[in-house]
Order: structure tokens, then C-alpha cells, then sequence
């Protein structure tokens, strides 16, 4: 570990301020960034703590949403009583990530800032264009049963890890951002972003920028699905995850939002796969068009071919599931 | 005084039943359990030393090669740093169990990726961490170093091979046969306490708090790898934190706090990353695995054949023992075992948790149920009918055998179908529910130990021996017996353990520590049973003694007449080793759930039935059948070492990305102790449990998992992906 500076940021502007700076990164749960430190993955001069800028409360909006605090615990987000009630799918989700421990510390602005947990990304010794660009992808060609299937590039096939975010993209929730030039707001699925040739950029932070908070859009109802494939049943990455909001009238569907985690650089949300179900009846067949047009570009590496045909079935499994408790 | 005791035959007075204290075998809870869970048992790397200074290791980053420079100066104008060592004695690799001598030395030769090559010392651990990563060493690479097992000519293991009669005509006379392939991936041993050691110097005296297995063979290991006497060097290894194999013998962080300490003149403390735990200690080998078995049409064997193909590094003496419990489980007159070991550039393969058969059972096991189906006979009663009368191999009897026992009082307690078996037979929503058996088998191993046992004046005993307590429950089994034999409620004796200043007993490993060190407490008391005999003027066989007192009244205390009475117990393992072949057994019976859409397992329930001699404290014998049990589900289902194919090197070192089973992977597990008396195997008829839980469990789930939905898998670990790739439609 690089010995750095801390500092408690003392309010938002200051925060911005600090942040902007090339050496030094915003630490709130420290729950990834601390990891990454102690790997060497990275290496800021200076933490700046921003957790006592009060942007910690879960408050109703006046639309009727909800709008979770940058720095609301992960734990506090999954058991508020309006997240169980109207976004059930977002409760469960963060449910299903990391440990109880975990989730005790991890705060909801920093869960969307996670990287990825890509073998040669955590090993400072191996090529990773993430890390170290110009070094190649040690992942191609390597151990990559986790990487991704979609969106993937010639630079990098990592996965976003987390499953917090791919319930937001169900929802179409979006995310408040702070920074120098002022507030601004970005839907969660523009938030992250594809590999492409700058891998190292996640998402659209700027420099100095600092979410504030997420706001949720007045509840959608429907039945609200979150399915994780994992190896072990806790404490374990997604092989692939559905976020699911689905709704039946008249015995076809009225509303399909769906967003998947495992797959991608980001929380994978193609509008066109609840498209192809809306209006129409479930059936296996229909499914299995939806599954197509998912996987339409989907491309393994070897190790995560697998990954293919175990989203089509989940996906399979997840609208049986929902078209039954809808029904 | 010591007394030598070395056992030639059997032993089946079951002296022990007729003590009156009444404590061996009841389930006490452990003796330091307390001090473990408030933090007050002091692990290696937590001991206050002043002026103690911090040492990280630095590991190549290459795979095969030479270490050409280290660039000292790279990173002693560091904030903190001491000094670089990289001194041609640091251990390059971890000692294998029992070796009794140096592990490999020479950080300059590299022979696998994230092999330690020096350490880097500085005032605070963080310091010593940002320069080890700092320091500059050049290499000169040596290319194509052998990586993949598959692809070497492998070495065989002659002493394991065994061609009995002729095996390719049974399997083509046979009227059932099953020729199938297993693999399994590498494991890890994964305990919890990181490998750590914090070393210091007086003059020429060495002391050394480590986190250690087997301190008899430590100290010989530390003193070669040191060049000096082992009369100058004192371990301490109190409490480990889990060993599982990985602390057998000495590791890098040992010798090298030694060597640091020295050079500086300060007491320097190493602790492993996770991340290096993981890539410089010990790795279980993977296996591919060729099993062949010949049945006549009522299921008996007439042939059978296991091969395997294991790894290691050059210059390994190790190779995964895959065979060890196949050359006498089944019968089947036409033999043909072999074991081969292939030489590639990995770290380390060595002893981890039940070495041989727990990847060895998982494999036979399994085969055994594809024999089970084609025969058309439940698999219990396929097992039952192929239990030899004695050693298929060696003209030898067994000294004892319950695995017929297990098999019935396992079935029973788990509720076992013996009906006709098909698969896919039950469905619940999206999961296929099914059952599945295994037998368990482990060979059972003991040592030569010793122990002095001293009754006190005061009627309290004292108990010291260099043994270790690796978290299984020796502190407390040993202060049962010795409780047992004096008459002495447990809390009345002290048990000092994990010190090198005692008398040596075996270490922990292989499961013997139990019956060996039990075994050395126990002749100690027995001759100071003697002692109190002679002065009630009786014989030792007459004297009765519990609650301080004998049958008379006489307290202990007033026969001691303020003299303390001291007796060194040495146990020896004899001929008798040579006249039986002896083995724990036991049943394994698993429900498991498998998703149709998503490939994956979850365990309902598992049960174990074991026999395994005396059981000693039934509390911390069942708490490491279901030890065993919990790792079996990570045989079958999530565990895997993923090494990188173009370096070798170990990708998923730590324990968010190697899989064991977490709590909710882990049902309510049953245990059924069948409890026997092996006079053959121990003076105290006790035999090895600690790893038999573990021993065949995996082939339970993968038999349920096919039993369920139909998936029948030969690779373990049945991770989601390989699981929905053999499920049928």
C-alpha cells in the first residue's frame, strides 16, 4: 500500500475540489477501494473521506419516488420499508451481493463505483489494459469464466461486478451527480460504460465529480424479480443475474423492464428484449425471441461460453417465474 | 523418567472402559474455546515483541528462470525500510509434511510464478508491503517451462502400482463394466490464519512463534534450512488458526523471519498475504482419474482398476496419493493401480486436507454408482456385497471394519430408498430433487510421541507436549484421557501444548494426532497408575480412582504426600503396523436440489456415518465429521484452483473468487458415530477422524445430482456450467 494522505472532506464543494485532483480518490465504505489499495491496484496520494457530507438519507421525492442517499449503507437502502414495499426488485438485489458485513459498510454511491473483480485487473503483476492501458488483456486467452459476453472489446472483456445496479436499470432509476460545473442527473443505464479502447473509464464521472444520490421513479408495481446464478449460494459474483419488472393485462405482457448483471462492462439493459414481449402472450416461444435478441451479438471467450445458454435459460426461468406469479 | 512403550499387538483390553472418572468420550466442549472466540488465545503473527520489525516477502514474476539482480537500493531510501534480504537460504518453497529436513532454498533459481525470491523488512507492515512491490529484480527468463499436466511425459509412482491378474480380460468377460474418466481440479487448504512467523535472537538461541502443524518435524526442518542445532532453535505454535495440511511443515515466512531477524538485530515478524497463502504454500494437485470396474451379473467385482495422473514441481518428492484407500476398499480379484506424476512449473503440490482420497473416493465412488445402475442393484447393497474379508492386495486382515455397519445404520437414519433407482424421478417447481451414497474410506495413520504427564501434589495434573491443536480439540481429548486414567475431572488438568521445550509428540496431520499422542498420555498415566498402585499396596488393575480419590477414599494428594509425580509417556507404533491393514470407514447419503434452467446444486441435507475406534469426546468428533462433510460439498460443488495456461500462475487466490462452501451452501448435516474398539490401530483403540468426513462425500452429491436430474458428471467440481451441460433435455 502507497502511504497517501487522508483528509475528511468538510463539504461538497471541498470534496469536488479534492477530488479533482489527479492523486486523490473519495473513499465512503471503503469496502472495494481499501482491496484495491492493499493490491497496489490503487495507488492515491490522498483519500479524501467524503461521509460526512449528509447525503446519507433514503427521502421521498415529490413525485412520489424515492431518492437514496450517495451514502446510505447498502444495508440501510435493502430494509427501508419504501424499498421493500415499492422497489422490492432493488431490495433484493442488493440482497444478493457480497455478505451481510459487506453490506453493513458498503454505501450506495461507491457500490455503483466498483470495479471490476477480473483476475488480472487485481494482480499488478499481469497485463491488464485497465489497469496499466497498453499492456494487453490478460483475460483474452486466460482464465475468463466471469468475463463478459456482451459489449466486450478487443481491450477488454471485464464484467461490472455488482448486482445493485442492474435492479436501478430495471427501474430506470438515475443517479445525481456533484461536481465544479454544477448538478447534473444520468440515467443508471448511460451511467457505466463499454470497454471499447478506454477501458480504464467506467462511467461517465468526471473529475471532481461525486454522486450525490439516486433517485427511483414512482413505483411501478408489477412483479419484481431479482434471479443471481452463482456458484455458491452467498458471497459469490454473479454468472449471470435478471432484474426483472414484469406486469400482465388481459393475459399478455404490459410491462417488461429487464436489465441483466454478469454479462457486460455495465448492467446490461437492451430496450428491445421488452419490446418483443410487450403486447404478447407468454409463451416458450415467446421466450425464446426474447432470448434471441439478447444474445443476438453475445460472443464467449472459451471459458464463459457457458454463459450463452445459461442467460437464455435464466432469462427463460425468470419470465416463467414472473408470468406466473402475474397471472 | 520415561517409559517406551511400542506396540507389536493388538491391544484389546479397552483398559480405558474400565476407568471410573466416566469423562472420555463424553461431548465436553473445548477447553480454549473461550479464549479463541474473546480473542484472547494469542495466534503466531498476534504475540506483543518489542522493537519488532515487519517483513513482507516479494515474489517473482516470473515463471522459470534466474534472478539476476535485486536492486537493493531500489527501495532502502523508502520511508521505513530496513533492509532487502535475500539471503541463499531462504526457502523457496514450503517444507512437504513430515519431511524433516529443508524445503527448497535458493531464492535465485525461480521455478514457478509467485515464487518468493527475497523480503523486504521495514518499521510498519505498510512500509514493508509498498516496498516489496517497489524492490527491482531482474531476471533472465528460461522459456517454455511445462505448465499443462497433460501435455508431459509423466514420471510413475512404482510403489503404488499393483498389477493383479489380468484386468483387460475381466472387464471383457465381465457381465457389467464401467471404464469412465474423472477429473478434479486443484484445491487450496484455505484455513483461515494466514501463515505468519515472528522471529528473535538471543545470541545464538532462536525462538520462533509460528503458525505450524508439526512442531517435531518443524524444528528439523528450520534447523537444516538455518544450518544450526535444533537445541538452539524454540517453536511456539499455541493456537493455529487451521492448518488443513498447508502447515505440515515449514514454510517461506519461517526461515525467512530468521534469517531477517538475524541481519538486523531486531525480532522481525513475516506474515503471508492472502494472496501469497494462496500462491506460495501448498496446492492439492488436480487428478485425472481412469476408473475401471468389472462385475458379474449379481454386481460382485472381479476386476478393478484405478489409474491417475497427478502434478508437482521438478525435484517433488510428493505426489497426490489418489490410490490410497482403492488398493483395499473393494474386492475384485484381477487388479490394476497406478499412480503417475507429471512435472510442470506450479507452485508447489502438496499434503491438503485427506491428501489421496479426498479426490481419490470422490472418483471410485462415483464410478461405483454408474456400476450400481447397470447392475440394476441399490448402490448401499452394491458396496455391501463387495466388502473383502481381508486386504485385497496384501495377505493381511483388516484390524477392524465398519463399513458395513455404516452403510446399514446410515442408510436407516437418513431414510434411505432402497427401491429400483431413477433418475429424475422427482420435481419441485424449477428443482430436480434426488438422493445419493457413497462409502468413506481413510487410511489410518500414527506416529511415534511423546508426553509427560505430571500429578501434582496439590491432585491436579499437567499435561506438556510439543503436540499442536489445530482447532480440532487436542487441548481437550487430551486432558479427557489423562482425566480418565487419574480420576480427575478434565478442569483438574492443565495441557500445555505447542512447544518445542516438551517432550515431542507426532504434530497434527494425517489425522493421527489423536490416536498418537493419546496414546503417549495414556502409557505416561498408566505407569503413574502404577506408581499410586504400589503405594495402596495393590495392583494397577485394582486401583480405582476418580474424583481425586481411590475406591477407599484415599485422596490422591495424601498418597502424593507433597511430591509431585512425573512420567514421560513414548508411544511407538510396532509390527503391529505391518500385520493389519487399518482404515477409518464410514457412509455418506445426500439429498440435493438441482435447477433445471440454471445448473445449480444445493445441498437439502447430507448425513455421515462413521467408525473410526474409540471416540474420544463425541462433541469434537462429530464437529469434525461435519467439518469433513462441509468440505466434501466443496469438492463436489465449488471448489477449483484456475491456473493461468501461459504462466502457471494461480489466478483466484483468495477466498471471495476459491469457493468453499459458505453457511448457506451448508444444510443440517447428520452424523451417526459407530463407535468400535480397534485394538490394533491404538493403545487406546481410537483411530483417525478428521479427515474420513471428507473422504468420499463429494461422489454423494454428484450421485444425487444425477439421481435427481439426470446429469451424470465426471468432473468435479459440478459447478452450474458442467451441470446444465450434461443435463438432459
Amino acid at each position: 500500500m502507497r502511504p497517501f494522505q487522508y483528509t475528511r472532506a468538510p463539504s461538497l464543494a471541498e470534496a469536488s475540489d479534492m477530488t479533482a485532483g489527479e492523486d486523490t480518490l473519495a473513499i465512503a465504505g471503503g469496502t472495494n477501494l481499501l482491496d484495491l489499495m492493499k493490491l497496489q491496484v490503487e495507488t492515491p496520494g490522498q483519500l479524501a473521506d467524503i461521509n460526512r457530507l449528509g447525503i446519507a438519507d433514503v427521502e421521498d421525492t415529490d413525485d412520489g419516488g424515492l431518492r437514496l442517499g450517495a451514502l446510505a449503507t447498502n444495508t440501510e437502502t435493502a430494509v427501508h420499508q419504501r424499498v421493500r414495499a415499492d422497489y422490492p426488485v432493488l431490495s433484493r438485489a442488493i440482497l444478493a451481493g457480497a455478505t451481510q458485513q459487506l453490506r453493513n459498510k458498503a454505501t450506495n454511491g461507491g457500490n455503483l463505483c466498483q470495479r471490476t473483480r477480473c483476475f488480472y485487473f487485481t494482480n499488478i503483476d499481469q497485463p491488464c489494459n485497465k489497469r496499466e492501458p497498453g499492456t494487453g488483456c490478460g483475460a483474452i486467452d486466460g482464465i475468463a469464466k466471469l468475463h463478459a459476453v456482451l459489449g466486450t472489446s478487443d481491450q477488454c472483456i471485464a464484467t461490472y461486478p455488482g448486482d445493485m445496479a442492474v435492479a436501478l436499470s430495471a427501474l430506470g432509476a438515475t443517479v445525481q451527480i456533484s461536481g465544479d460545473k454544477g448538478e447534473r442527473s444520468v440515467p443508471v443505464r448511460d451511467f457505466h460504460l463499454l470497454p471499447g479502447d478506454t477501458p480504464w473509464i467506467e462511467n461517465v464521472l468526471e473529475a471532481g465529480e461525486i454522486i450525490t444520490g439516486i433517485t427511483l421513479p414512482p413505483p411501478v408495481g408489477g412483479t419484481q424479480i431479482y434471479r443471481k446464478v452463482r456458484e455458491r449460494s452467498s458471497y459469490a459474483f454473479a454468472l449471470v443475474s435478471v432484474a426483472a419488472i414484469v406486469e400482465l393485462k388481459d393475459g399478455k405482457f404490459s410491462r417488461a423492464d429487464l436489465a441483466f448483471g454478469g454479462l457486460a462492462h455495465k448492467p446490461w439493459h437492451d430496450p428491445r428484449v421488452g419490446e418483443a414481449l410487450l403486447g404478447q402472450p407468454p409463451s416458450d416461444a415467446l421466450f425464446d425471441k426474447a432470448a434471441n435478441i439478447l444474445l443476438e451479438d453475445a460472443r464467449g471467450f472459451g471459458e464463459n461460453d457457458f454463459k450463452i445458454p445459461l442467460t437464455r435459460r435464466t432469462l427463460h426461468a425468470v419470465l416463467v417465474q414472473a408470468t406466473e406469479k402475474a397471472a | 523418567m520415561t517409559v517406551h512403550f511400542k506396540q507389536d499387538e493388538p491391544d484389546n483390553s479397552n483398559r480405558l472402559d474400565g476407568m471410573k472418572q466416566g469423562v472420555l468420550g463424553k461431548p465436553l466442549p473445548r477447553i480454549e474455546g473461550l479464549a479463541k472466540v474473546t480473542g484472547t488465545a494469542p495466534y503466531a503473527a498476534e504475540y506483543h515483541i518489542d522493537d519488532c520489525a515487519e517483513g513482507v516477502l516479494v515474489t517473482s514474476t516470473i515463471t522459470r528462470g534466474e534472478v539476476t539482480s535485486v536492486d537493493r537500493a531500489s527501495v532502502l531510501s523508502m520511508p521505513g525500510v530496513i533492509a532487502v534480504v535475500d539471503d541463499e537460504k531462504l526457502c523457496t518453497r514450503a517444507a512437504q509434511g513430515t519431511a524433516n529436513e529443508a524445503p527448497m532454498q535458493g531464492p535465485g533459481q525461480v521455478c514457478y510464478w509467485g515464487q518468493p525470491i527475497a523480503l523486504v523488512v521495514a518499521e510498519t507492515f505498510e512500509q514493508a508491503r509498498d516496498a516489496a512491490k517497489h524492490l527491482k529484480v531482474e531476471y533472465r527468463e528460461e522459456n517454455g517451462a511445462a505448465l499443462d499436466p497433460n501435455a508431459v511425459e509423466p514420471e510413475e509412482q512404482e510403489d503404488e502400482t499393483v498389477h493383479q491378474g489380468d484386468l483387460a480380460h475381466a472387464m471383457a468377460k465381465a457381465a457389467h463394466s464401467v471404464d469412465v474418466t474423472y477429473t478434479t481440479k486443484g484445491h487450496a487448504s484455505a484455513a483461515m490464519e494466514p501463515h505468519a512467523a515472528i522471529a528473535q535472537w538471543d545470541g545464538d538461541k532462536l525462538t520462533v512463534h509460528a503458525s505450524l502443524q508439526m512442531l517435531n518435524y518443524n524444528i528439523t526442518e528450520l534447523a537444516d534450512a538455518l544450518d544450526m542445532e535444533e537445541e538452539n532453535i524454540r517453536l511456539i505454535s499455541r493456537f493455529v488458526g487451521g492448518g488443513f495440511g498447508s502447515k505440515l511443515g515449514i514454510s517461506e515466512e519461517v526461515v525467512a523471519a530468521a534469517l531477517a531477524a538475524k541481519q538486523i538485530g531486531r525480532p522481525v515478524r513475516v506474515v503471508q498475504s492472502r494472496q501469497q497463502v494462496f500462491q506460495t504454500v501448498m496446492r492439492r494437485s488436480e487428478t485425472t482419474q481412469r476408473l475401471r470396474l468389472a462385475a458379474d451379473s449379481d454386481g460382485k467385482l472381479t476386476g478393478f482398476g484405478h489409474e491417475a495422473l497427478v502434478s508437482n514441481l521438478p525435484g517433488e518428492s510428493f505426489a497426490e496419493p489418489v490410490l490410497q484407500s482403492s488398493h483395499f476398499l473393494y474386492g475384485g480379484e484381477n487388479r490394476e493401480l497406478m499412480l503417475k506424476v507429471a512435472r510442470i512449473h506450479r507452485m508447489t503440490a502438496g499434503s491438503v486436507r485427506a491428501p489421496g482420497e479426498a479426490v481419490g473416493m470422490p472418483a471410485l465412488e462415483g464410478a461405483m454408482d454408474v456400476l450400481a445402475e447397470k447392475v440394476g442393484i441399490d448402490p448401499v447393497e452394491l458396496r455391501l456385497r463387495n466388502i473383502p474379508e481381508q486386504d485385497p492386495e496384501e495377505d493381511l486382515p483388516f484390524s477392524s471394519h465398519k463399513l458395513a455397519d455404516c452403510l446399514k445404520q446410515g442408510a436407516e437414519a437418513f431414510g434411505w430408498d432402497n427401491g429400483p433407482r431413477k433418475p429424475r424421478q422427482r420435481r419441485e417447481g424449477e428443482w430436480w430433487i434426488g438422493t445419493g451414497m457413497a462409502s468413506a474410506a481413510r487410511v489410518h495413520n500414527i506416529a511415534e510421541a511423546k508426553a509427560r504427564v505430571t500429578l501434582k501434589a496439590d491432585g491436579t495434573a499437567l499435561v506438556e507436549t510439543d503436540m499442536t491443536d489445530i482447532g480440532t480439540g487436542t487441548y481437550t481429548i487430551l486432558a479427557q484421557i489423562a482425566g480418565e486414567m487419574l480420576g480427575l475431572d478434565p478442569e483438574q488438568v492443565l495441557v500445555e501444548l505447542g512447544d518445542t521445550r516438551h517432550p515431542r509428540g507426532p504434530g497434527s496431520g494425517g489425522s493421527w494426532g489423536a490416536a498418537s499422542i493419546g496414546s503417549a498420555v495414556y502409557v505416561a498415566c498408566k505407569v503413574i497408575r502404577e506408581e499410586l498402585a504400589k503405594k495402596v499396596g495393590i495392583s494397577e488393575e485394582e486401583l480405582e480412582l476418580s474424583e481425586g480419590k481411590t475406591a477407599t477414599g484415599e485422596s490422591l494428594t495424601d498418597l502424593l504426600e507433597g511430591n509431585d509425580l512425573a512420567r514421560e509417556g513414548h508411544y511407538e507404533p510396532g509390527d503391529i503396523e505391518d500385520d493389519y491393514t487399518a482404515s477409518g470407514f464410514g457412509a455418506f447419503f445426500a439429498e440435493v436440489r438441482v435447477n433445471h434452467y440454471t445448473g445449480e446444486t444445493r445441498v437439502e441435507r447430507m448425513l455421515g456415518a462413521f467408525g473410526f475406534g474409540r471416540v474420544l469426546n463425541a462433541k469434537t468428533a462429530r464437529s469434525q465429521c461435519i467439518g469433513g462433510i462441509t468440505w466434501s460439498i466443496g469438492v463436489a460443488l465449488t471448489e477449483a484452483l484456475e491456473f493461468d495456461p501461459r504462466d502457471g500462475h494461480l489466478v483466484n487466490c483468495d477466498l471471495a473468487e476459491y469457493h468453499v462452501p459458505v453457511h448457506r451452501d451448508v444444510p443440517d448435516l447428520e452424523v451417526v458415530l459407530v463407535e468400535e474398539r480397534d485394538g490394533a490401530a491404538s493403545p487406546i483403540q481410537a483411530k483417525g477422524i478428521g479427515e474420513l468426513g471428507m473422504c468420499g462425500g463429494a461422489a454423494a452429491i454428484a450421485n444425487a445430482i444425477y439421481n435427481a436430474c439426470g446429469a451424470r458428471l465426471y468432473d468435479y467440481p459440478m459447478t452450474p456450467d458442467r451441470v446444465l451441460a450434461a443435463m438432459p433435455d
